[in-house]
Parts: structure tokens; C-alpha cells; sequence
């Protein structure tokens, strides 16, 4: 190289340091966005019409909303080579729901989903890794292969519930347990707008009403039941009133923003020994109910293809800091390139790690007892059983 | 106050079955304050068979909560408390009405700690009168014990005496796994001698030990819960005839403690297993197959027989109800008849 070229090259290399330098500096640490209003149930305040968001937070919900997204489409692609397989029901369209409800939250709060729980398995702890492992059943996974996509558990995280509403009551009981001891903790309990008609929800609701519990109800109105639209399954599909006595309100649940306004307003609610809240977050899943369905025999593609382009929330979320110079192009770009790398990585791991150890088969069955024994299949073959 | 007691020279008692439930769950509740009780009339009015008679009084609103008449809910969110570190009792009025619930007693607790690989355990205690009671007809006499006996990461427990329900009450209230704790409404007034050492607050029965109720040398009786006291009548006439049968009282369905049973039959070469539920795939039908498949089968003498409930609804009637269930004369027979006398 001549000296020159040299000089040119350190030159070049000096500005686009101080350029940068400079633009890091420009952005705006943060920025005020009108939020939609939410509609109200015995409430007399709702959430604030404009949130707050740092350029922190900004690029961290963009990063675990990608994240999540990208897991998602992972496992899509994993079950469709059956390497994942039994049920598997994907969360990609709602990301705003997860990523907004905690951090609207503590991590030292509880929270209780129904099945499609690879998001909140994710925003409660879980790494992609011990997820994705879980879905191809290996030992590697979170519930050491045992639980499979609709049963993965962290601190704090009941699950991951395979019966349609059984998890409400539950989540009503941590909310009892945190009353008990006394520790200002709260329970989020989600359920399904196919969920909401469960009787045992409405004698949740009564009890966790009587009894002051220190519960959010979330109804994650995806609009569609398996494949019944909410306008076949309920005679109201005001969820959000459904709980008669307990007050309630209707977010929009693409918009990262309202979602954590709303969840901060309805724990403040729930701290301020109030009882019980509900909050319907109005979403969209752009895959079908589960693996096994393709989504379009009982809603149009347009429909989905509506919902994608004018009400993705991580688009939304993007759109909003670039608009706002909260963060560069190539800044996200680069979350994208490194969320990527981290779902191959997590995928090599679930495609590689070895299934659980055939002597895993028969332990867990008891907490804290001594070994057992467990009948085999034939009389003859006695297997063992730790906790 | 409530509980008939007799003090005799050595130290020991009378104490009800139902008293003896009562003072287990209030020394738990003073032992440990996570232990906590609910259920339908648990507390205000004393207990629907007044089993918690005086603990609301002794622990207020906090530990002792009366619950609407909402099963599959209440029975979710006892178990949702387990969960987060609380240790329920979930009192059930009756165990027909755990069928509406059962899928909380199932899927959300008996199976939780396998399905999560052991990260969360569900210390629970699901109690209740199990089994025929008195003209109460078919809706509320159906006995469980087959039911919740059938699965894995349960435990299934069903005392016959007093002393039977203060231990496996305290084992079960200790243990940090769902325990289905099976009572029996007619046994709840019966009294029995209860010695110094079981009075201690300490005193535990293990789970999944049966014991010998009755010693003897030419056949086997296994039950549990209060055919066991019919058990032991029929043994007493047996008796006079010169059959000595040896009782064995399960105190536990699930683990089914069968080395006891086997032990027995290596001894007596017979067996007959007596029950108050349904035959057709119940308590009887396991241990049958459990003595067939073990190394018993070779002791016995005799096929094995089971004497049940008749496999039918329960009847009103007081003729037919009794004859819906075993009588000590169907335990006579069918001993007579394996014996072959």
C-alpha cells in the first residue's frame, strides 16, 4: 500500500469512527408515543394515552420480540421436518402480549399461560436453547424432555397447560398463595378468548372477587378458537366485561407500548389490595391454531396478510424508533443478524443433544421420597424411580 | 366441647375417628403455617360431618376458608397455592363431588412433577368421605379408591381406625406430593383406643405400609377403611368355628403395599380381598392380579377371590342398600367356600 492510499484508509476509517461516534450520539434516548385509548369495565381511570419509551427498552423489547418471532418460525420449520412433533402451537402475531406483560411486571411476580407458552417460557427465564431442546425432546430441554411444547416451567412460570382453562383456577391460586405470605406479589393468568367460556373461569373469578386475590386476568383474544371465530363460541365477546363484577379493559395487543401500560396499570391495581383485574388483549396469530392446521380453512389469507402488514408489532415497534431516531438501521439490522445466530446455535443444540437416558423414564413421579419401584410393561421388568 | 374420652389407667384413650382427624389437622396447622384448610363449610359451620369443628375459631379466616359450591374451581386454585409454596388441604364434601373437580386432581396435580421433570412439586392433601354412607343413594356413595388408585403421582391413602386417620392425616399433610386421603362417613363416630405414643404430636404412619390387623394361619383378608371392621366380625365367628383368618388392613391403595399381602399368603395359602366399590377393575381385581403375577401365586391353594359391592347403582331402599354391599355373612361364605369347608 502507498503511503498515501495509507492516509487515505485511516482517514476514511477515523471519519466513519467519528460519524458513528456522532450518530450514537444523536439518537433520542427516548420518546413519547400516543398509545390507543382502551375501552373500560368498572373502571373509573384507564391507562395513560401516551407511553414512555427509553431507547434501552425500545431495543430490548425489539430484541426479544425477534427473538421470539424467530424461535417460532424455527420450530415451524422443525416440526415440518418432524423433528418436533406432537402438539405445537406457535405464538408468532403476538409477541406484544408477552413481551408487554412483563414489563409491565416483576420477575419476582408469577404468571400462568395455557399452551401457547414458548413466548412466556422465553420472557419468564427460559433460554432458546433449553425451549427448542424441550420441543425436540431431548435431554437438553427445559423440562429434561419430559414435558414436550406444552409443558415447560421456570421460577415463577406455571406452565404451559394442556387442558383448555384448568390453568385459571391455578393461576388464582398463586395469586392466593402471594396473598398469604404477604410478599406484594401478584399472579398473571392467561387464557384464550376460546378459553373465556370455561365455567371453572367464571368460579375463578368469583372466588379470586370474594376473597380480594391479587390476580390479572388476560384474555388473549387472537379471535379465533382452534377454528371457531369468537362470534360462533360466545354470545359476548366483550371479554374484557366478562367478569361481571371484577373491572376490566380492552388493549390493543399488537402494541408493545399499550400492553405494558395497561399490565402496569392493572398491577398497580392488584398491589393496591384492590383484587382481582381483567384485561382483554386484542392479537392476532398468524399460524394456525396448532402445527396441524394450516390456518386458512376458517379465516382468509388476506385476512392474515392484513394483520402483517399494517399491524405487526414488532414492525410497529421498529417503525416507531427509527421514526424517532432511537436507533439505526444497521443497529437493528445487527439485532437481527445476532438473534439468528442464536436460534441456529439453539437449534444445532435441539437437533443434536441426545434424547433423555432411558433410566429418566420412571423418576419425577414423587418429590422428596426414596427410591421406588416401578412396574415395567410385563411383570418381570422392575424399573426404578428417583425423585 | 366435643370429643368423648375416656381415660383409662395406662395412658390411653377413646378418640373417634372423627376426633382423631380433628386433632391431626390442628396440631399441622399450628405445626407448620403454611398448611392451610378449604373447602365447602369448612369453617363457620364446623365441617359439613364437622371434622374441622373449632379450627376456624382457633385460626381465623386466613388458614380455615369456606369456598362456594364451585369444585373445579376451588380444587384448581388449591392446588395453584401448592404450587406457589402453600400446603392446601382440600377438603371435598364428599368424593362424588371430586368428579367434577378431577381433572385438577389429575392433570394439574398428580401429574405436574413428572410433566415438569421434577421442577415443580405439588404438596396437596385432597380429603373427604369416600364410599357408601347411609340411604344417601347412587349419586353420593360411589367409592374412588379404583379411580384415583389408577394413577401414577398420586398417593391414595384410606385409614380404617382412629389411629389410621391422626398418622397417615399427619403423614399425608407432611408429604410434598398430592395425596388423595379417602375417609368414610360411617366410621367418623366409631371410637377406638388410642395409646400414649400415638397421641404424641410426632406420631406418623407411613405411606405405603399395610398392617396386620389380625393374626392368623388359614386364610388372608385384605381390605381397607370400614370393611375392615367387617372383616374382623366375620373373623371372630370365624373363629369360633377353629378358622383363624389373618386381617390385613391396606391403610394405603396407592403405593399398594403387596410384599405384606404376599408374606401373608406364603403363611396362610388363601386369600380373599374384600371391598365396598365395584368390582369390575377395582382394588380386588389389582391385588388379584398383583398375587398372580408375584411369587405368592405358587403358596396358594385356592384361587383368589374378591368380595365387593354388587355392581350396581346404590339403591335407597334400606333392604336393598344393604344387600348392595358386604355383609359379614359374604365374608363368611366366601372364606368357607375358598377353604373349601
Amino acid at each position: 500500500m502507498t503511503l498515501q492510499s495509507l492516509n487515505r484508509f485511516f482517514f476514511y476509517k477515523l471519519y466513519s469512527v467519528v460519524v458513528s461516534a456522532r450518530t450514537y450520539a444523536d439518537f433520542t434516548p427516548q420518546a413519547t408515543f400516543d398509545i390507543k385509548k382502551c375501552d373500560l369495565h368498572k373502571l373509573e381511570e384507564g391507562p395513560p394515552l401516551q407511553a414512555v419509551l427509553s431507547r434501552e427498552e425500545g431495543l430490548q423489547y425489539y430484541r426479544t420480540m425477534q427473538t421470539m418471532r424467530r424461535m417460532e418460525l424455527k420450530a415451524d420449520q422443525l416440526y415440518k421436518q418432524k423433528i418436533i412433533r406432537g402438539f405445537c402451537h406457535l405464538y408468532d402475531g403476538q409477541e406484544a402480549c408477552a413481551v408487554g406483560i412483563e414489563a409491565g411486571i416483576n420477575l419476582s411476580d408469577h404468571l400462568i399461560t395455557a399452551y401457547r407458552a414458548h413466548g412466556y417460557t422465553l420472557t419468564r427465564g427460559g433460554t432458546v436453547r433449553e425451549i427448542m431442546a424441550e420441543l425436540t425432546g431431548r435431554r437438553g430441554g427445559i423440562a429434561k424432555g419430559k414435558g414436550g411444547s406444552m409443558h415447560m416451567y421456570t421460577k415463577h412460570f406455571y406452565g404451559g397447560n394442556g387442558i383448555v382453562g384448568a390453568q385459571v383456577p391455578l393461576g388464582a391460586g398463586v395469586a392466593l398463595a402471594c396473598k398469604y405470605l404477604g410478599k406484594n406479589e401478584l399472579c398473571v393468568c392467561l387464557y384464550g378468548d376460546g378459553a373465556a367460556n370455561q365455567g371453572q373461569i367464571f368460579e375463578t373469578y368469583n372466588m379470586a372477587s370474594l376473597w380480594k386475590l391479587p390476580c390479572i386476568f388476560i384474555c388473549e383474544n387472537n379471535k379465533y378458537g382452534m377454528g371457531t371465530s369468537v362470534e360462533r363460541a360466545a354470545a359476548s365477546t366483550d371479554y374484557y366485561k366478562r367478569g361481571d363484577f371484577i373491572p376490566g379493559l380492552r388493549v390493543d395487543g399488537m402494541d408493545v407500548l399499550c400492553v405494558r401500560e395497561a399490565t402496569k396499570l392493572a398491577a398497580e391495581h392488584c398491589r393496591s389490595g384492590k383484587g382481582p383485574i381483567l384485561m382483554e388483549l386484542q392479537t392476532y396469530r398468524y399460524h394456525g391454531h396448532s402445527m396441524s392446521d394450516p390456518g386458512v380453512s376458517y379465516r382468509t389469507r388476506d385476512e392474515i396478510q392484513e394483520v402483517r402488514s399494517k399491524s405487526d408489532p414488532i414492525s410497529m415497534l421498529k417503525d416507531r424508533m427509527l421514526s424517532n431516531n432511537m436507533a439505526s438501521v444497521e443497529e437493528l439490522k445487527e439485532i437481527d443478524v445476532e438473534v439468528r445466530k442464536e436460534i441456529e446455535d439453539a437449534a444445532q443444540f435441539a437437533t443434536t443433544d441426545p434424547e433423555p437416558p432411558l433410566d429418566d423414564l420412571c423418576n419425577h413421579i414423587f418429590y422428596n421420597d426414596p427410591p421406588m419401584e416401578v412396574r415395567g410393561t410385563n411383570p418381570w421388568t422392575k424399573l426404578k424411580s428417583v425423585s | 366441647m366435643a370429643s368423648l374420652r375416656c381415660f383409662l389407667r395406662s395412658g390411653k384413650v377413646f378418640v373417634t375417628v372423627r376426633d382423631a382427624l380433628n386433632q391431626a389437622m390442628d396440631e399441622e396447622l399450628e405445626r407448620d403455617e403454611r398448611v392451610f384448610l378449604l373447602g365447602e363449610e369448612v369453617a363457620q359451620y364446623d365441617g359439613a360431618y364437622k371434622v374441622s369443628r373449632g379450627l376456624w375459631k382457633k385460626y381465623g379466616d386466613k388458614r380455615i376458608i369456606d369456598t362456594p359450591i364451585t369444585e373445579m374451581g376451588f380444587a384448581g386454585i388449591a392446588v395453584g397455592a401448592a404450587m406457589a409454596g402453600l400446603r392446601p388441604i382440600c377438603e371435598f364434601m364428599t368424593f362424588n363431588f371430586s368428579m367434577q373437580a378431577i381433572d385438577q386432581v389429575i392433570n394439574s396435580a398428580a401429574k405436574t412433577y413428572y410433566m415438569s421433570a421434577g421442577l415443580q412439586s405439588v404438596p396437596i392433601v385432597f380429603r373427604g368421605p369416600n364410599g357408601s354412607s347411609a340411604g344417601v343413594a347412587a349419586q353420593h356413595s360411589q367409592c374412588f379408591a379404583a379411580w384415583y388408585g389408577h394413577c401414577p403421582g398420586l398417593k391414595v391413602v384410606s385409614p380404617w381406625s382412629a389411629e389410621d386417620a391422626r398418622g397417615l392425616l399427619k403423614s399425608a399433610i407432611r408429604d410434598d406430593n398430592p395425596v388423595v386421603f379417602l375417609e368414610n362417613e360411617l366410621m367418623y363416630g366409631v371410637p377406638f383406643e388410642m395409646s400414649e405414643e400415638v397421641q404424641s404430636k410426632d406420631f406418623l404412619i407411613p405411606i405405603g405400609k399395610a398392617k396386620i390387623e389380625r393374626q392368623g394361619n388359614h386364610i388372608t383378608l385384605v381390605s381397607h377403611s370400614r370393611m375392615i371392621s367387617l372383616c374382623l366380625d366375620a373373623a371372630a365367628v370365624l373363629a369360633k368355628e377353629g378358622i383363624e383368618c389373618e386381617v390385613i388392613n391396606m391403610r394405603t391403595i396407592r403405593p399398594l403395599d403387596a410384599e405384606a399381602i404376599e408374606t401373608s399368603i406364603m403363611k396362610t395359602n388363601h386369600l380373599v380381598t374384600v371391598e365396598g366399590g365395584w368390582p369390575q377393575f377395582g382394588i380386588g381385581a389389582e391385588i388379584l392380579a398383583r398375587i398372580m403375577e408375584g411369587p405368592a401365586f405358587n403358596y396358594l391353594d385356592a384361587p383368589a377371590v374378591r368380595v365387593t359391592g354388587v355392581d350396581i347403582p346404590m339403591p335407597y331402599a334400606k333392604n336393598l342398600e344393604d344387600n348392595s354391599i358386604p355383609q359379614i355373612k359374604d365374608i363368611i361364605f366366601s372364606v368357607k367356600k375358598t377353604l373349601n369347608v
